[in-house]
Formats: C-alpha cells, structure tokens, sequence
C-alpha cells in the first residue's frame, strides 16, 4: 500500500463499479448475469472499504467489508433460490416475462 | 519497479478484463468462471494491501460458494440463454453511456477531493501494530461490533432457512414414511376380523372396508 498509493486501488474500485452498473444494463433480459454483475459491484465497495481501512489504519473498514461480504452471500443464496423457483413455476428466467404483478 | 507495484497492475489488469469478460461473454458458464477469477484477483489485491483474512475469506465464501452456486444453478436451469442475450447491442450504445458517465463521475470526484490531515486523529479503531491481521480484527470483531457480528450471523440464517424453504418441494409421487401417523393408528382402525365362510369369500361391502 505504501508504494502503490491509495488511487490506484480506488481507480481499480471505480472501473469494476463501472463494469457491474454496464452489466445490468447490456444483460438487462438475463437474471444470472444481473446477479454478477451485483456481485462485481458488491466487490467493487469492499475494495473500496479495505483501501481506505489500510490507508487511515482503521480496522473498522475491514469489519464493514466483512459484514458487506455477509450480505452479499446471503443476497446471492436468495436471489438464485428465487430464480430455481420462479424457473420451475414458468418455464423461463427472462426478464420480460417476469411481470405477473403488473395487474 | 518494485515487485509489489508490478504484481498490483497483474491483479488490476487481470480483474478488470476479468470483470469486462462476465459482462460481455456469451455462455453465462464462462461469465461464472471470468467471476471466479475477478475474485481471485481481488484477493490478490487484498493481500497487497495487507488485508489478508479478508483475502481468504473472499476465496473461501465467493469462490467456493457462491460461484458454485452461480455455476450449479446456470447448469441446472435449461434454458436457452442466446434468446436471453437478444437486444445485447441495442442496449450497448445506451450502457455504454451510462457507464462512462458513472466512471467520469467517479474518477471527479477522485480527483477534486482530499483527505483531511485531521481525520488520522478521528480513527474509531487503529490497527495496532505486531499483531496479525486476523487477530487485529478479531478483536474488534468480537467486542465492539459483537452486535454486527451476530446480526450478520442471523441473516445468514435467514438467508438459509428462506432458500430451503423456497427451493424444497414434496413430490406426491414419492412415498415418505410418516412416523406420527403411524403412531396415531390404532388396532382398530388398522385390522378387522372377518368370520369368513367357507366357500363364500368376503362379499363386496366387506371386501370395500377391507381395501381401506
């Protein structure tokens, strides 16, 4: 960290944020890739939250990148068991057809 | 340049192209394993930094499982992802887009903002010096953020009770043993005698109850 400098991880964070907001963008018909892509964007605050945790020699960004990380699984075990399950009640995971509550 | 600058633009380079890999592959199979190895990267990074159990941690619970469970639940969907991925270049103009905005955006606000001097004097937690990183935050993890700690712990476990009981079905084809029923019966219920003549057989009615 000494020799490498803050901004060249918060850059790194910044382009993999980037690349996860242009994901659900160009995927936006694919519920797996969106996942992904929420994931890159989850990795992209935690490298945030640890550069600065060693850069001010706080401990406390690491727990918040440990808790992040917590949620982050939790969100990924839920977002994929509604989709199995939504998978077998249509037949489908696009996008599109997933509007049963638009009444 | 020194070993650590050259292996941080290795781990940068590999996750962003990595990273440009999981949005813009065509079979999601390889949009998981590019994820994979983003992760791995990361971790990568993480150890540069001197974060070393958040490093392992990233490779224990993303690589090993929620990559997995990405790849395990692409594998058993059957669906036919290339009519998924229709409308992937009308979409690239206008992501494309948002997405500079954003890193713009970003990148700004990098670079026209600077860290107080004072704020080293407002730290909540130093990391305090000769000990590892594993021990330096397992003691604050365990005191000061013992409330966190243990509402993360409960959202991991509503996080599986909520997918067993999402995914978990009973076929009505499938016999299962129901122990409670089982006990519930009563000899009467469970066996009648029949004074059976010879010659005869059991006529219908008896024949129906006996069924039953």
């Amino acid at each position: 960290m000494n020799e490498i400098g803050l901004g060249h991880f918060l850059s790194v964070a910044a382009v993999l944020f980037t690349l996860g907001i242009l994901g659900i963008f160009l995927n936006r018909k694919n519920v797996i890739i969106i996942l992904m892509s929420i994931e890159l964007i989850l990795l992209a605050v935690n490298i945030n939250l640890v550069s600065f945790s060693i850069y001010l020699n706080d401990i406390v960004g690491q727990v918040f990148a440990l808790l992040v990380l917590t949620v982050a699984a939790a969100e990924a075990a839920i977002g994929l068991a509604v989709l199995v399950v939504f998978f077998r009640n249509r037949g489908t995971i696009a996008v599109e057809d997933i509007n049963l509550m638009k009444g | 340049m020194s070993m650590p600058v050259l292996f941080f633009y290795l781990y940068a380079g590999a996750a962003i192209a990595a990273a440009v890999m999981v949005v813009f592959a065509r079979n999601p199979v390889h949009s998981a394993l590019f994820l994979i190895l983003v992760f791995v990267n990361a971790a990568g990074m993480f150890v540069l930094m001197g974060a070393e159990f958040l490093a392992m941690i990233l490779i224990v619970v993303y690589v090993g499982a929620v990559a997995v469970l990405f790849l395990f639940v692409i594998m058993m969907l059957d669906v036919d992802f290339s009519r998924l991925r229709e409308g992937f270049l009308e979409y690239l103009p206008f992501g494309l887009l948002i997405g500079f905005i954003f890193l713009a955006e970003l990148l700004l606000l990098a670079g026209g903002w600077v860290i107080t001097p004072t704020v080293t004097k407002t730290i909540t937690a130093p990391i305090p010096a000769g000990v590892s990183n594993t021990e330096a935050l397992g003691l604050v993890l365990y005191t000061r953020y013992i409330h966190y700690f243990q509402i993360s712990g409960m959202i991991l476990l509503v996080a599986m009770i909520g997918a067993i009981v999402l995914t978990l079905r009973h076929k009505k084809s499938v016999k299962r043993q129901n122990i409670a029923e089982q006990n519930a019966r009563t000899k009467e219920a469970a066996m009648a005698i029949r004074q059976v003549k010879p010659g005869q057989g059991l006529s219908d009615s008896d024949a129906a109850e006996w069924v039953r």
